[in-house]
């Protein structure tokens, strides 16, 4: 999903504010530690985000958005492994 | 070829694959240089791992909101401020 910006909408955009979740919280963090140890920097999270599926992308929010894309940047660059994300999720 | 605030610019309208800032609806337009930024990293090339050198020249430049938006509703001295960088922009 790339360039998304000045398309029309169906819908008018959502101004409202919303408390931070605790895991976007961490989302912010993650991405901001990843930046200063110079594993990942914000070009390359602006392109994992586009290089989501459109409808993965439009269903997604905007830390959803920047978490998918850590772990695309992760895995290209071998700092995770497939399925290593799954394995952890699973066995807690 | 270097721009100076007031001089009048237009957005190239090529198309590039992969990841790049410049702004589809900006594309092909005209607008003014408002503002030199400085110099940055190329996002074109740090979005792929690369150190984003040369570094580029951005610019601050403005738009009348009329000419990106057919039938825009606001007021005629409206604009739009958008950073687009020097390799993007042609005098005009």
């Amino acid at each position: 999903m790339h360039d998304r910006g000045g398309w029309h909408d169906h819908s008018p955009i959502d101004r409202s504010e919303h408390e931070l979740a605790d895991w976007e919280l961490l989302v912010d963090a993650l991405v901001g530690s990843l930046d200063r140890r110079g594993v990942m920097n914000v070009d390359e999270l602006r392109r994992g985000i586009e290089s989501m599926p459109a409808e993965a992308y439009e269903r997604a929010s905007y830390y959803e958005r920047w978490l998918s894309s850590v772990e695309t940047i992760l895995l290209e660059k071998g700092v995770l492994a497939p399925g290593e994300l799954d394995a952890e999720v699973r066995t807690g | 070829m270097t721009y100076a605030p007031g001089d009048r610019v237009r957005v190239s309208a090529r198309s590039h694959q992969g990841h790049h800032r410049t702004p589809g609806y900006l594309k092909g337009r005209t607008g003014r240089v408002e503002r030199v930024r400085g110099s940055f990293t190329d996002p074109e090339t740090s979005a792929y791992g690369g150190d984003g050198r040369p570094e580029r020249r951005l610019y601050l430049v403005g738009f009348a909101q009329t000419e990106l938006w057919p039938g825009y509703p606001g007021a005629a001295t409206d604009r739009l401020l958008a950073d687009v960088f020097e390799h993007w922009l042609e005098p005009a």
